[in-house]
């Protein structure tokens, strides 16, 4: 369990992938996999001659793709911009809860049943009830959408986070006779750090997702949702791929944001 | 600070006065006596080991003393105060089994945390810091984080942190409980150089025979069910030096397996001598 | 004398629960009543909803709802027999969609842990997989709807939806099923290992037992994930009869008839309670092996 003592600082400060150790086949497999796929896709569809309304080929998406660059990122841009809105109206919602539920259990057993409720539920279903609360032709609900959904992933995960406390942590702050507020920020908060951003990891594609299928419930036009389901109606399915593949990376671009923070924040800590 | 050689009618108060204190934990059938009538005087400046199997209330004597804990009955005085004053005071520095370094801060930060919780400027902070890191041998570390350190340096941070505010008294928790063995031997060589240096009185918790003996001026011996003192052995009776005053060496001398035989006979309850002492791996 | 304490904390839990669900309920009429019409406003944007009772109906007007006609239509029937059928429609797609989700999960947790190169390739993609929105393509599913035939079976609009709600519920299973099979300890794998004890017998005395306590959440989330796939993918899709559907021809009747668009809200609340909750029952079958690990 224990090195040597002295043994100097371990070299490796690198921060650690949560995908076992890097070596090159962790690498480059999923890659190989990733390559495969889309020229199996490819020759599939040309093969057997497969309509574009059931399957594109890749590179009929990638023509579209480069065509219609623009309105691909300017939808992205309004669906990105609600997905972060969202994101961070959530994560402050979700916080701010699981500190209040984590510090009176009152407010936790209370919360439960519609935490529970929420976190079952689709909530773009409230989409419409919402678009006829704040309005049709802004985007509040979509917002209101993508807030709830990424504020369940976080409430949980925070307050996982702040029961995490290590009993020996409580007890040197007592030793030291620490302040109520100071064991919250000496200990407490940055227990429950890592935790947060792995709520807000976990919740980051659900806001984009949220975003853009709250689109397919009504509102204003302008986003990735709506572009994919006009193009449809009017049977150009390459161009609604396209813009498919514009929710494909506005959703990895969450998501990898999300989890090099996450990874940031948990960089000192032994996986367990 | 001290002189260790004169062994101490202390001037002034106890580091540690336990009486009668009787610790039970739960209620009804599932009660457990934790401790039981334990009685216990701690020297200033004096090292004091608690040795005994699992279950026999050690740590939880310790606790009583740090005021992480409260008794059921009798009295804890820490320098006179009661155990809550003396650490609202802060006269003692604590070090636990897991070293108990926050993992988010670096080391300066976790050896500066007691001074920062208790708001002393930045500036004496650092000096301080630099001090503490110097004393432990790990100066070059101080902006390194816990993850990046062996468990021997973690543990040597925690004890820097617990040295913070110069206390005159130390509590120990099987500080070095989960190293190896050849850790921590040299982690007991450089806590009687630090002890040496900071005069600090020590109450000390281990399960490690060789290590009790080896780092104390007594060694007191519990028995478990209920938790109570069986017996104390005055390491200092055997010919060896004072705590503060041992090198690496007197782990080779006959007074040191002298010591071992006699903690260990109190450990098993039979009225051994000597002739047990030989091995002493013991654990 | 401990069953006494569980009964307490369990009627305290419950009446809480209670307590919680009536603060919502309570703090919607009290600002339906006291707040302004226009909502609350700041600058343009509207922070809080209109207060009207077009924008914001009564909680009760919502129950009572449920008791009166989906139409004007003569033999029109109650609101509560439509939503509990259209919610039974959701739920059984979503059931489906589970069931496929689960066994392509578990195959999939079941390759990776055998082979390492299986893990090296995929898991990156289960993890991506789940920020492509894949429910972004239910629009464009929509003509595969019978335009599939594969040997004699054709490919419905049912169908496409199951698949999306598989989608989303076989990522919890894949995941969670992966740490559990991984989960016993080496001592453990190097005892099975000394004794001679090939990789199937290993996987049936040690690596199934301690994955339970993994897959077990793993499942719970994928009934929920289930049905919230079902039910957008209904919207998307536009298949009619279930929850998703009626959601949008609801929303529609809202300038007239402000409670109804709720009332399949309610329905998709209550299948996704009683999805978890199904797969909870699930878990007390399993209960002697949950001693056997403790998820993190």
């Amino acid at each position: 369990m224990t090195t040597v003592a002295d043994a100097g600082p371990a070299k490796d400060t690198r921060a650690r992938l949560p995908i076992a150790e890097v070596r090159w086949s962790t690498v480059l497999a999923p890659l190989v996999v990733g390559v495969v796929a889309i020229a199996a896709w490819e020759s599939v569809v040309e093969a057997f001659d497969i309509e574009p309304f059931v399957l594109p080929a890749p590179s009929a998406i990638w023509e579209q793709v480069r065509l219609h660059g623009d309105s691909i990122a300017s939808g992205a841009s309004v669906t990105g911009r609600n997905a972060l809105i969202g994101t961070l109206l959530g994560a402050v919602l979700g916080v701010a809860g699981a500190m209040l539920a984590g510090s009176f259990r009152v407010v936790d057993q209370m919360a439960a049943p519609v935490v529970a409720a929420l976190a079952v539920i689709p909530i773009v279903a409230l989409a419409p009830v919402l678009y006829s609360m704040f309005g049709a032709a802004v985007d509040t609900g979509r917002i209101i959408v993508a807030a709830v959904s990424v504020t369940i992933p976080v409430y949980l995960n925070t307050l996982r986070g702040l029961r995490q406390v290590r009993q020996v942590h409580l007890d040197l702050m007592t030793a030291c006779a620490a302040k109520r507020w100071q064991v919250v920020r000496t200990v407490t908060l940055p227990t429950a750090t890592p935790y947060v951003f792995t709520g807000l990891r976990v919740a980051s594609s659900l806001a984009v997702i949220a975003a853009l299928i709250a689109e397919y419930f009504g509102g204003p036009i302008g986003g990735l949702g709506k572009s994919i389901t006009s193009s449809a109606a009017s049977s150009n399915y390459p161009l609604a791929w396209a813009y498919v593949s514009g929710a494909i990376v506005l959703g990895l671009l969450f998501y990898i944001v999300t989890l090099l923070v996450e990874l940031w924040f948990s960089r000192h800590l032994r996986p367990t | 600070m001290t002189n260790p050689l004169i062994q101490p009618e202390p001037l002034g108060q106890p580091a540690i006065q336990v009486r009668g204190a009787h610790r039970v934990f739960g209620k009804g059938r599932k009660q457990v006596d934790a401790l039981s009538a334990v009685d216990l005087t701690v020297a200033d400046g004096e090292f004091v080991s608690l040795i005994g199997p699992s279950g026999c209330g050690k740590s939880t004597l310790l606790r009583l003393v740090a005021d992480l804990d409260s008794p059921t009955s009798g009295e804890v005085l820490v320098f006179g105060k009661s155990a809550r004053q003396a650490r609202l005071d802060q006269e003692y520095g604590i070090a636990f089994q897991q070293s108990g370094l926050l993992p988010w801060r670096t080391v300066a930060g976790n050896v500066e945390l007691p001074l920062k919780l208790h708001g002393i400027n930045s500036e004496i902070r650092r000096r301080r810091v630099a001090e503490l890191l110097e004393l432990v041998g790990l100066t070059d570390f101080a902006r390194s984080h816990p993850d990046q350190l062996s468990g021997g340096m973690q543990q040597r941070v925690a004890i820097a942190r617990a040295l913070a505010e110069s206390p005159r008294l130390l509590l120990m928790d099987e500080p070095f409980g989960a190293l190896d063995e050849i850790t921590r031997e040299r982690m007991q060589n450089e806590l009687v150089r630090i002890c040496a240096e900071t005069g600090a009185a020590v109450l000390f918790v281990t399960h490690s025979i060789p290590e009790a003996v080896f780092l104390s001026d007594r060694v007191v011996v519990m028995s478990p069910r209920p938790g109570r003192i069986a017996g104390v052995v005055d390491i200092r009776a055997d010919g060896l030096a004072a705590a503060h005053d041992r090198s690496a060496g007197v782990r080779e001398e006959e007074g040191f397996f002298r010591a071992v035989g006699e903690v260990r006979s109190l450990l098993h309850g039979t009225p051994e001598t000597a002739a047990v002492a030989r091995g002493v791996d013991h654990r | 004398m401990a069953l006494v304490n569980v009964v307490l904390t369990r009627s305290r839990a419950i009446v809480l629960g209670l307590l919680g669900v009536a603060a919502v309920v309570a703090t919607w009429d009290v600002y339906k009543a006291l707040g302004p019409e226009q909502g609350v406003l700041i600058g343009t944007t509207r922070v809080l909803p209109r207060t009207t009772d077009l924008a914001m109906p009564h909680s009760w007007e919502m129950l009572q709802r449920f008791g009166e006609p989906v139409t004007a239509r003569i033999g029109a029937p109650d609101a509560f027999s439509a939503v509990f059928d259209a919610s039974m429609f959701s739920l059984g797609l979503a059931a489906r969609g589970w069931l496929i989700g689960v066994v392509v999960g578990l195959l999939l947790a079941l390759a990776m842990s055998r082979f390492r190169i299986v893990e090296s390739a995929l898991l990156p993609w289960v993890v991506l997989s789940q920020t492509v929105p894949l429910i972004a393509i239910a629009p464009l599913v929509r003509r595969w709807g019978s335009e599939i035939e594969i040997g004699s079976y054709v490919w419905t609009s049912q169908d496409s939806v199951a698949v999306i709600a598989a989608y989303l519920a076989f990522f919890p299973v894949a995941v969670g099923a992966l740490r559990g099979l991984k989960s016993p300890d080496t001592t453990h794998l190097d005892l099975m290992h000394a004794l001679g004890v090939g990789w199937w017998r290993t996987l049936l005395t040690l690596r199934l037992p301690a994955s339970v306590p993994f897959v077990l959440p793993a499942l719970r989330l994928a009934a929920a994930s289930a049905v919230i796939g079902a039910v957008v993918a209904e919207v998307s899709i536009g298949l009619k009869g279930g929850l998703g559907r009626m959601v949008i021809d609801y929303a529609v009747a809202a300038s007239g008839d402000p409670a109804k668009p709720w009332a399949p809200i309610f329905g998709a609340v209550a299948i996704g309670l009683l999805a978890a909750g199904a797969v909870g029952l699930l878990g007390l079958a399993l209960r002697p092996f949950r001693l056997t690990g403790v998820p993190r």
